[in-house]
């Protein structure tokens, strides 16, 4: 026993130092790029679902630390995700990547002091000048940018300056450098050329720093769930079982798109499996309402119930949206997954009643 | 500490880096929607797996009223794995076929889909983990071939 564990040890060191070894090799940052980032970020840092990168001014106003850590934190139930599993090498080769970039100025390195200021002061600053595009709250513009049912019409959305992942990642030196400067290409404006002071500025910077000591925010939020699987039994026959299944859909105004077994196109027509059986539908108006939000909803479409008949008993299945939610990480769509979390248990209810 | 518990930590420890999962595995095609939707449709049988429908949500919403860029839902799957795994675990039927959400992006083509080992989460048994292993490192390559094809 003792050599066989030895072995198979032995085995799993000699397949570590294969894969360290392997990450010893510099890590292609374009690459990393194009399979990490370049989906939501385009392949030229032009924007997509995601921000634009490559504005000038952006990667000319932020240090590396911030890109670094913005991959590495993500921006919790604002669409970017944590990479967390990425590493150390391989974030800076990213980070080298977009730097290659052309037309900016690579800023020095930003200091990680605190900047004093007078918060009360900052709250009213803010108020005036920040919260008609950054929320009143510091929770940012609405959607994920860019979207399948309305065109692009602003070149930015404004960041959710009290996101978590954005007060880790952002000094405030960097806060206070975009707050002087602006950003080109965007709504951003230098707040010096609207007339405020490096006090005024100070006084912001204090204020959006503070909402590191209040409690998580509902833009940041990601839903909570036990089971991935809603079920009930049935006491109907599978027959009976799909024609109230067909009744509730149409009852929660669902449009009926087909209904089939679950082997359907798998194999030959005689051979299906009739104890398995899925009914689709959608509401479309709902779709096209969580396609504004989030393009990527998709992925649990058509809207399905199944039905299966095992080992004696009828079961009535869905998907849980509720336990889907954190996939997206898009706290947008929480009050849309509660809404379908309510309409799935509503027909499963409705079909076992 | 035994030498057998240590020698089995040891295996667990070199095991590990296999669990970890991504939400969503996501890539961008620099090629129009109609030769991306074909190439993904053909790459995927390449790999020993059966296209069983394209949904077109794009249409349904168009016939709805509704503005849209195309918009298609790839199903796919292994036959005998459909079959086996359903029976033995049918809360997972749900979940399955394996899906790729396919929409334009300008003249670009977007695909994203689930990361098959995020199902682990939701479905810790062994057998199944094995399974959501060798999809996830099928679905990678099918990615990884779709966005590289010249």
């Amino acid at each position: 026993m003792i050599r066989l564990l030895t072995l198979l040890s032995l085995l799993c060191l000699g397949a570590n130092t294969a894969i360290a070894a392997d990450s010893s090799a510099k890590p292609d940052g374009a690459r990393l790029y194009a399979q990490r980032c370049s989906a939501c970020h385009g392949t030229d840092g032009s924007g997509g679902v995601g921000v634009p990168l490559a504005l000038p001014a952006f990667l000319s106003g932020v240090d590396d630390a911030y890109l670094r850590n913005t991959v590495r934190l993500g921006r919790p139930g604002r669409v970017m995700p944590a990479f967390t599993k990425l590493s150390d090498a391989e974030v800076d080769a990213i980070v080298t990547h977009i730097r290659s970039w052309p037309g900016q100025n690579r800023p020095e390195t930003l200091s990680q002091e605190r900047i004093a200021g007078n918060v009360a002061r900052g709250k009213t600053l803010y108020k005036d000048h920040c919260a008609s595009c950054h929320g009143a709250n510091g929770e940012g513009g609405h959607g994920t940018g860019v979207t399948l049912s309305r065109p692009r019409n602003a070149p930015i959305l404004a960041p959710a300056l009290n996101n978590p992942g954005f007060l880790a990642a952002a000094s405030d030196a960097l806060i206070k450098t975009t707050l002087m400067q602006g950003r080109e290409g965007t709504p951003m404006l230098s707040f010096l050329k609207q007339g405020l002071k490096e006090r005024d500025i100070n006084d912001i910077v204090a204020y959006v720093r503070a909402f590191e000591q209040l409690p998580s925010p509902p833009s940041a939020r990601v839903l909570e769930s036990e089971s991935p699987v809603m079920v009930r039994e049935s006491p109907y026959t599978i027959e009976r079982t799909v024609e109230k299944v067909r009744a509730a859909v149409g009852a929660a105004n669902m449009r009926l798109i087909r209904v089939q077994t679950l082997d359907q196109g798998f194999v030959e027509e005689s051979k299906e499996n009739h104890q398995q059986i899925i009914v689709y539908s959608c509401d479309f108006n709902f779709l096209n309402e969580a396609l504004k939000v989030d393009p990527r909803v998709g992925l649990f479409l058509p809207c399905r119930i199944t039905v299966v008949q095992q080992a004696g008993k009828v079961l009535v299945m869905s998907i849980n949206p509720k336990r889907l939610s954190r996939i997206f990480n898009n706290a947008e769509l929480n009050e849309m997954c509660e809404q379908m979390h309510q309409v799935y248990l509503n027909i499963l209810e409705e079909v076992v009643l | 500490m035994s030498g057998i518990r240590l020698l089995a930590l040891l295996f667990l420890l070199g095991l590990n880096h296999v669990a970890a999962s991504e939400e969503l595995l996501m890539s961008r095609i620099a090629r129009p929607f109609p030769e991306a939707m074909s190439n993904l449709q053909d790459i995927i049988r390449a790999k020993g797996y059966v296209v069983s429908r394209v949904q077109r949500v794009d249409v349904g919403l168009t016939a709805s009223g509704f503005k849209t860029a195309e918009y298609r839902i790839v199903f796919f799957g292994k036959p005998s794995e459909i079959h086996d795994l359903s029976v033995a675990h049918p809360e997972l039927i749900p979940y399955i076929p394996l899906t790729i959400v396919v929409f334009a992006e300008g003249d670009d083509t977007l695909i994203l889909t689930t990361d098959p080992l995020k199902l682990g989460e939701f479905f810790n048994k062994p057998d199944l983990l094995k399974r959501f292993d060798v999809w996830e490192r099928d679905v990678r390559a099918i990615f990884d071939e779709v966005t590289h094809t010249p």
